[in-house]
């Protein structure tokens, strides 16, 4: 009987353990909220959402540039990212002979490892001046931010795409050369579109940490608060508002940072619900003979 | 259309096209990497590893803030250790397919993608607020720990369910019970994988500066309580970049960091190497 309520006890202390991702979600999103609220209510969740202009000092609390500054440089951050992440993933899945494979693998793993700060300090000491040599301006920029943003989402795209290509069946690539197709006949038509859910994945993922990058981006891109006219343009992210102001807010000022706190979960969330889609739906086109 | 280039030629462009961005990953590293560490050697010196910072760092060493660095990561590791693998014990032993599965592996994919400054907010609103810590050691490496369990959950149940069924069966079948089963037999044969996956966390936490910036304070002294504010590696590099304190001394930093995490993944390739080894040699 001793042994029985030992064995309970061992299973709903592992369960309490299980939930605690759950529980630190939901204190997270509650604590989020509860500070965040007061801003949406005082100024209003649409010209919040949509306001133009951000002045703390004069209660204008608007963060629509700031969006379009985060999905600019995320974009601009993936335009470079994905091929040459994707290419890199082929490389590796495919083509690349063992010692070559032996030395990129933990050089990825290093990339990803180095603290974002180290990145921003890089960025900020060698291509912020470097930018302003070559394209006038402070050098301060959406396209700096960018630059260094595509070394630090790199590996994640790499690592989760040649995952991707790495679990297509042997099968296919042997029928296909089989038939006589050269080896990038059998990539770009065979194992490049049974890995493309996967490939999407890598996408995102990619998208959620460029997303999420603070420090960084406050180091190089200038956090000038408009939408930027070219990619030449200082801008300000979300994440970078949060960091750059916290330090002094109070009032509807601090409640309005941690309502950009609320756009940033959201975001975050919507692309985990894409990513979990496109993950099932893997599973149903190639189980189902997609091929 | 792709037949307007012969096979034979398209396979030897895209050939050299792969070659190329393989190549170009390992030079942004070594580019990055070198000259980190080129900059950073020559202000790296043991005064400057163990001495302590002068007029807010802009000489003097980084002592108090590797100190700092070690006690947020160990709180950290400390607290979601065990979180983390007795999730992965759980969801990889116990559960089956259901609700709560879905949901827990869907909180725990949630907080791994969760911007670092949300969870800085969270612990300024949480730990160092509603909690009453303060701006402290405590608060930090708690606000890192929820950085470090997801990644010490996913590796411990990779690792778990990698075991050959056949070691678990066994255990039972001599009549232990199932959670003599996991701690006897399923952990420590799980353990190299769990050690690669505490690594990660670690460095995940090593690394973090914006979950830091509004939880553990700023401060010059070496902590000497959990509840004495303090101020990490990365922190202090933002700080002396930013407030362009002194470049010598943000590039030593840097290199510091940047050593670290060579070391890091040097041990856990190691690690996962012999691992791999001892599986296939079974």
């Amino acid at each position: 009987m001793s042994k029985w309520n030992e064995e309970y006890f061992i299973e709903k202390g592992l369960l309490l353990t299980a939930i605690s991702s759950i529980i630190i979600i939901a204190l997270i999103i509650i604590f989020i909220f509860k500070e965040g609220i007061p801003a949406l209510q005082s100024v209003g969740f649409f010209s919040f959402l949509f306001g133009m202009e951000w002045a703390p000092s004069n209660g204008k609390f608007g963060i629509f540039p700031m969006i379009i500054g985060s999905l600019g440089i995320t974009g601009l951050s993936l335009l470079m990212a994905v091929p040459l992440g994707v290419f890199c993933a082929i490389f590796l899945a495919e083509i690349a002979p063992s010692p070559i494979r032996k030395i990129l693998e933990p050089t990825i793993q290093t990339l990803a490892g180095i603290p974002s700060v180290v990145y921003g300090f890089f960025g900020l000491v060698l291509l912020v001046p470097f930018m302003r040599e070559q394209f006038g301006g402070t050098g301060f920029s959406m396209f700096a931010a960018s630059i260094i943003l595509t070394v630090m989402i790199l590996p994640i795209i790499v690592s989760v795409s040649e995952d991707a290509l790495k679990s297509i069946p042997l099968e296919y690539k042997e029928a296909s050369l089989a038939l006589g197709a050269t080896h990038w006949q059998t990539i770009k038509n065979v194992i490049f579109p049974a890995a493309i859910p996967g490939i999407i994945t890598s996408v995102i993922l990619g998208m959620g940490r460029a997303i999420g990058e603070t420090l960084a981006i406050i180091m190089v891109a200038g956090n000038v608060v408009q939408i930027p006219g070219s990619i030449l343009d200082p801008v300000r992210a979300l994440t970078s508002n949060i960091a750059i102001e916290m330090g002094y807010a109070t009032g509807v000022h601090y409640n309005a940072l941690f309502a950009t706190g609320i756009v940033l979960v959201f975001m975050i969330i919507i692309l985990l619900i894409i990513a979990n889609y496109l993950h099932y739906k893997k599973k149903v086109t190639i189980g189902g003979g997609y091929l | 259309m792709h037949r307007v280039i012969p096979p034979k030629i398209a396979q030897k462009i895209m050939t050299g096209v792969f070659w190329a961005s393989g190549l170009l990953t390992i030079v942004i590293l070594l580019v990055i990497i070198g000259y980190v560490l080129l900059k950073g050697m020559p202000a790296l010196s043991l005064e400057f590893i163990l001495g302590n910072p002068i007029r807010s760092g802009r000489s003097g060493g980084i002592f108090p803030f590797i100190m700092s660095s070690i006690y947020v990561t160990l709180i950290a590791i400390l607290v979601a250790t065990p979180l983390g693998v007795g999730a992965a014990v759980y969801l990889s032993e116990y559960a089956g397919e259901n609700r709560i599965v879905k949901l827990i592996r869907f909180g725990a994919e949630t907080l791994s993608s969760i911007p670092s400054i949300v969870f800085g907010l969270f612990g300024l609103a949480f730990f160092v607020i509603y909690l009453g810590l303060g701006w402290s050691v405590l608060s930090g490496g708690l606000t890192l720990a929820l950085m470090a369990l997801p990644t010490i959950l996913a590796a411990s149940e990779v690792s778990i369910e990698s075991i050959n069924k056949s070691y678990a069966e066994g255990s039972l079948a001599l009549g232990a019970t199932k959670w003599q089963t996991i701690y006897k037999v399923v952990i420590p044969a799980a353990l190299p994988g769990i050690t690669t996956g505490v690594i990660l966390g670690m460095g995940r936490a090593i690394a973090e500066a914006a979950a830091v910036l509004y939880t553990v304070g700023a401060a010059l002294m070496i902590p000497t309580s959990l509840m004495d504010a303090a101020r990490p590696l990365p922190l202090h590099l933002y700080i002396l970049a930013t407030e362009g304190l002194s470049m010598q001394n943000a590039w030593g930093t840097a290199a510091v960091l940047v050593i670290m995490i060579l070391i890091i993944t040097v041990v856990t390739n190691v690690l996962v190497d012999r691992y791999r080894k001892k599986m296939m040699g079974r």
